[in-house]
């Protein structure tokens, strides 16, 4: 089952630069997906942050991809650098149905161990640009463990007003998604 | 809504020291972010981390992405503090320990840190973790030198919904 990031209040005491948007904490079923939906068009940018563990099957160093507005045509890209301890490689795919957004600690991994990830969405309500993220993740096993800088280009003017994650195992419990809305002057 | 993203404390030096702790941090947050900034009197030095005063060094271990001009390198170690560095001429650190207060999770850092020591300019990102499942209530930054006069260390809490 999919969850859906719940919505922080309305009710507004004192606003902020940086606030929070919508939550989604994985419970103790896990989840295929997790979904910000209904994103207010109101801040300059979004950001993401979290930690994260993919269960059963996902073995290591499973990708979680990302999808904008429910689009799953081939419209995203991605690029990557990624350092494991040892050397240093880069990825990338175009005319892709997803953006391969975060790296998460996998299910045959050392127990407890969860990726964090900060993933910033820029301009994400501008019509008239495509869109671009880039995401800091990474996860230390103690022995073995990765960091990532990612990038990815949806190719739509469209307003970001949903985002969904999702790999291709589900989320493990414990696994957390924070949605940030940050506002300009 | 309460402000999302907080300071929770400062510290500038007032004089060289060879670490500084934040302790008694409110669990009330979701994430912590420190910004490090500041010189050191001469070289470059390893910065380091201990959480809820836990010296055990066998708990903490990283894997770095690193740059220096000329190549891009990784490395890991396993029994080390390492989180960053700090360098003479300017250095800049920002630190993020996301669901540090969580009781269930070991707790995993992620670390941008970067040298303009002219003769040793890198820039490094670290993920460093602390085999521990403990909410983080202390942290104690040091480096292999003192940190100098007028280096500054925030620390900063946000807030999720």
């Amino acid at each position: 089952m999919p969850i859906l990031g719940i919505l922080a209040s309305s009710t507004r005491v004192a606003a902020g630069d940086f606030e929070s948007i919508a939550t989604v904490t994985v419970g103790s079923g896990g989840s295929s997906s997790v979904e910000f939906t209904s994103i207010p068009s109101t801040f300059a940018h979004l950001q993401i942050r979290g930690i994260s563990r993919l269960g059963s099957g996902s073995g290591t160093l499973p990708t979680i991809s990302l999808q904008f507005n429910g689009d799953t045509g081939a419209n995203y890209a991605s690029h990557q650098i990624r350092a494991d301890g040892s050397s240093v490689s880069t990825d990338a795919g175009s005319n892709q149905n997803q953006i391969a957004a975060i790296s998460s600690a996998g299910n045959t991994q050392t127990a407890s161990v969860f990726s964090g990830t900060v993933l910033d969405l820029l301009d994400y309500a501008n019509t008239n640009k495509f869109k671009t993220i880039r995401a800091l993740t990474a996860a230390d096993f103690n022995g073995t463990g990765w960091f990532d800088f990612r990038s990815g280009l949806w190719r739509s003017t469209s307003a970001v007003t949903s985002i969904k994650l999702y790999g291709a195992q589900s989320f493990a419990q414990y696994s957390h998604f924070a949605l940030y809305g940050i506002k300009s002057a | 809504m309460p402000t999302t993203y907080e300071p929770i404390a400062t510290t500038t030096l007032g004089s060289a020291q060879s670490s500084v702790t934040f302790s008694a941090i409110s669990g009330s947050y979701t994430d912590l972010v420190i910004v490090i900034n500041g010189a050191l009197s001469s070289g470059l030095a390893s910065l380091s981390v201990e959480y809820n005063g836990d010296t055990t060094v066998g708990n903490y271990s990283y894997t770095r992405l690193q740059g220096n001009g000329t190549s891009a390198t990784s490395a890991r170690a396993t029994s080390d503090k390492g989180i960053g560095f700090v360098a003479q001429d300017a250095c800049m650190t920002i630190i993020n320990i996301n669901n540090y207060s969580n009781s269930t999770t070991y707790k995993t850092t992620l670390t941008r840190t970067n040298s303009n020591y002219s003769s040793d300019g890198r820039t490094a990102s670290y993920v460093a973790l602390w085999q521990n499942t403990a909410a983080i209530t202390s942290i104690k930054l040091s480096a292999s030198v003192n940190f100098n006069s007028g280096f500054t260390f925030t620390i900063y809490g946000i807030k999720a919904a």
